[in-house]
């Protein structure tokens, strides 16, 4: 049945393009093929892009472009009122600032965490292990869970009378409640997301330990030279270029963090964990009053954030090869 | 340490490294499949059985009995009577720190109890009723539908449009290709965050607010997507292509009947990573799909466990038949999720 529905799609769409190949020829056929993914992208990417810019430089309530009045910089400007940038406290959109820093404190964090766990776990894969294929898998399935299956798998855990709080009472300690205390909120969020995440990052760094050649291992064996120079001149070295895409698509991924968090805490307790992301999303499409001018000009922040870590990093990853090959 | 996180090769002798190294992975296993056991066997576990304090390993509950006179089963206590003689007796009522009791043998004779005198007789028991409740309670049948036809027609057309547009970036020579190319890849950079309010006004110019197209449409242009096909595309041998077109097929019959079969493990590996996608999206459903006949799993489960009063039993195995499908994915195509993740370096 799956033939016969292919092969009549298959030849349902040939007419047409079997009739624009006969009346103008070879030239216009690659961009028929594309026209189907590039209108998607110009009216779901390109086009929504712009509308973005527009948003952030108007007010009120309208979703309509042409219905909003336009403002200029004042939604920037309200964004950015702040006596002290680093005291939401004193802002005018201090929950705002509370995302950002939040979104700084947790994104540090994570990034660290998790690309040193990811590497002592792809160190540890490439050892001559039985079964590696198993345990890559292991390390590997959460990856594959949705953000909200993975809340609620630690919601579960960690609720008042759950797992954890049993073990603790077990061993004899008292029970904590992890998800209404600010700073064990913010410890379980960057927790979690390491462990939903780890996964990825360690099969790309193992993919890198594993293209390192071998003969470098048995030379450096040859010269006696002690694990840590052989770790520290070689595997370093040779891992850099993977280390640095892990640690710039982590970064990228942790300045968006949303579904897990919005799932696990809910941004709380308070705003002790909401990231700008959330910001974006409440303001847009949560309050009784959609600040839809506020929210585009919190993703043009969001935006610029994300260009200047791609800048940064590739910055970083230039002087490197700059330095390696001087 | 040093030696552990260094070495590559093992010795023949089992040494400490080894023993680290056993014990990482057995802390991995229990770390990582720890909590979804957790997870799948507190699923089958009853309403009641759920609010224990602390809970207990296995799916157990009271043992209930029928009792004459009584309309519902009744559980079943380990009863210390005053003379020191242990008795079975099920609860009738209980009020305060006393039970009414009685031998369910002879429900007549009402016998009074302190509650800290007995003891719950437990059994294993699985609570299926947690699964086979869930299509009568939850329309759980509306949202796995709505999730498996965003999933399925989503990927269907992801594969198509996708596989044209490498079709025509990795087949032909044309002015401006690598520009289109550039362009494609470029809105990598632009994450779906950004444009989340511009976007939902265009799905809802389109008339696509809480239709299952407006989660479908945006999402199937995959960068992703047409970089992993045209990467696997170029290996094609062009003579192909010479060939067909020396016997006048059509440009389309070239796409449709040479190219795109045999560019079948790069379009397997893609379905794989879409199918995955588009089961686990959440926030763009969200702020598309707001009536809740129109949910999808993730977001019905988002909307259970925000509820007041959180019926876990419920909430739990709606969980667990939601990762069902990628668990079992998983289990059968482990070795081309992850080679294809290593050779793409993307999710």
């Amino acid at each position: 049945m799956l033939k016969q529905f292919a092969a009549a799609l298959g030849s349902g769409i040939e007419a047409p393009f079997r009739w624009v190949q006969s009346a103008f020829g070879m030239r216009p056929m690659p961009w028929l093929f594309l026209f189907p993914n590039l209108l998607i992208l110009g009216v779901f990417t390109f086009l929504p892009l712009a509308i973005n810019f527009y948003y952030a430089f108007t007010g009120g309530v309208q979703l309509y472009p042409s219905q909003r009045p336009f403002t200029g910089m004042e939604n920037l400007a309200t964004l950015f009122d702040c006596t002290n940038h680093f005291v939401p406290a004193t802002c005018r959109k201090d929950l705002f600032w509370r995302a950002i820093w939040n979104t700084a404190q947790f994104s540090v964090l994570q990034v660290t965490l998790m690309v040193a766990m990811s590497l002592i776990t792809a160190l540890v894969l490439n050892r001559k292990i039985i079964g590696r294929g198993f345990w890559r898998g292991v390390f590997f399935y959460p990856v594959l869970l949705s953000p909200v299956v993975v809340a609620l798998i630690w919601k579960w855990i960690l609720q008042r009378e759950g797992l954890l709080n049993a073990v603790l009472v077990s061993v004899g300690g008292s029970g904590v409640e992890w998800l209404t205390s600010a700073s064990w909120a913010m410890f379980w969020v960057i927790f979690v997301s390491i462990w939903a995440h780890m996964g990825f990052y360690t099969l790309i760094l193992l993919a890198g330990l594993q293209a390192i050649p071998r003969d470098l291992y048995e030379a450096a064996q040859m010269d006696h030279a002690s694990p840590w120079r052989t770790f520290s001149r070689i595997t370093l070295p040779m891992l850099m270029p993977n280390l640095l895409v892990v640690c710039v698509l982590a970064l990228i991924r942790a300045v968006q963090i949303f579904d897990e968090v919005f799932v696990l805490t809910g941004g709380g307790p308070g705003s002790a964990t909401t990231f700008i992301v959330q910001f974006i999303y409440q303001t847009g499409f949560m309050e009784q009053i959609r600040l839809y001018g506020m929210a585009a000009a919190g993703s043009l922040v969001l935006a610029a954030v994300l260009i200047a870590l791609t800048l940064v990093q590739l910055r970083v990853a230039a002087g490197r090869r700059g330095a390696g090959n001087a | 340490m040093l030696d552990f996180l260094t070495r590559t090769r093992g010795r023949r002798r089992l040494d400490w490294t080894d023993w680290l190294t056993f014990g990482y992975l057995a802390f991995g296993l229990v770390l990582m499949f720890g909590p979804v056991l957790w997870l799948v066997l507190s699923s089958f576990k009853t309403e009641g059985a759920l609010t224990e304090f602390p809970p207990s390993l296995l799916p157990t509950g009271p043992r209930l009995v029928a009792v004459a006179g009584e309309d519902k089963p009744k559980p079943l206590y380990r009863v210390t009577m005053p003379d020191g003689t242990v008795r079975e007796l099920a609860e009738l009522s209980r009020i305060g720190l006393m039970a009414n009791m009685a031998d369910p043998a002879k429900p007549e004779e009402i016998v009074r109890v302190p509650v800290d005198k007995r003891e719950p007789v437990r059994e294993f028991g699985l609570a299926t009723e947690n699964y086979t409740d869930l299509g009568g309670k939850f329309e759980f049948g509306t949202y796995l539908w709505n999730s498996v036809f965003i999933t399925v027609i989503a990927t269907l057309i992801t594969l198509l449009f996708n596989s044209m547009a490498a079709f025509a970036l990795s087949k032909y020579r044309f002015s401006g290709s690598k520009v289109v190319f550039l362009l494609i890849l470029s809105t990598l950079m632009v994450p779906p965050t950004i444009v989340l309010v511009p976007n939902f006004l265009v799905v809802s110019e389109l008339g696509l607010l809480n239709s299952l197209w407006g989660v479908i449409w945006p999402a199937v242009a995959t960068p992703t997507g047409v970089f992993l096909l045209r990467q696997y595309m170029l290996t094609l041998p062009d003579e192909l292509l010479e060939a067909a077109r020396m016997d006048h097929a059509s440009e389309w019959r070239i796409y449709w009947r040479i190219v795109l079969p045999l560019t079948a493990p790069a379009l397997a590996v893609l379905a794989i990573f879409s199918v995955m996608w588009r089961w686990n999206d959440f926030l763009w459903p969200l702020v598309v799909l707001s009536r809740s006949e129109k949910f999808t799993l993730q977001l019905a489960l988002n909307a259970f466990q925000g509820d007041l009063v959180t019926q876990w039993n419920y909430l739990l195995a709606m969980t667990v038949l939601t990762l069902l499908p990628i668990t079992v994915v998983f289990a059968f195509l482990q070795k081309y999720i992850t080679q294809g993740i290593a050779s793409a370096g993307v999710k």
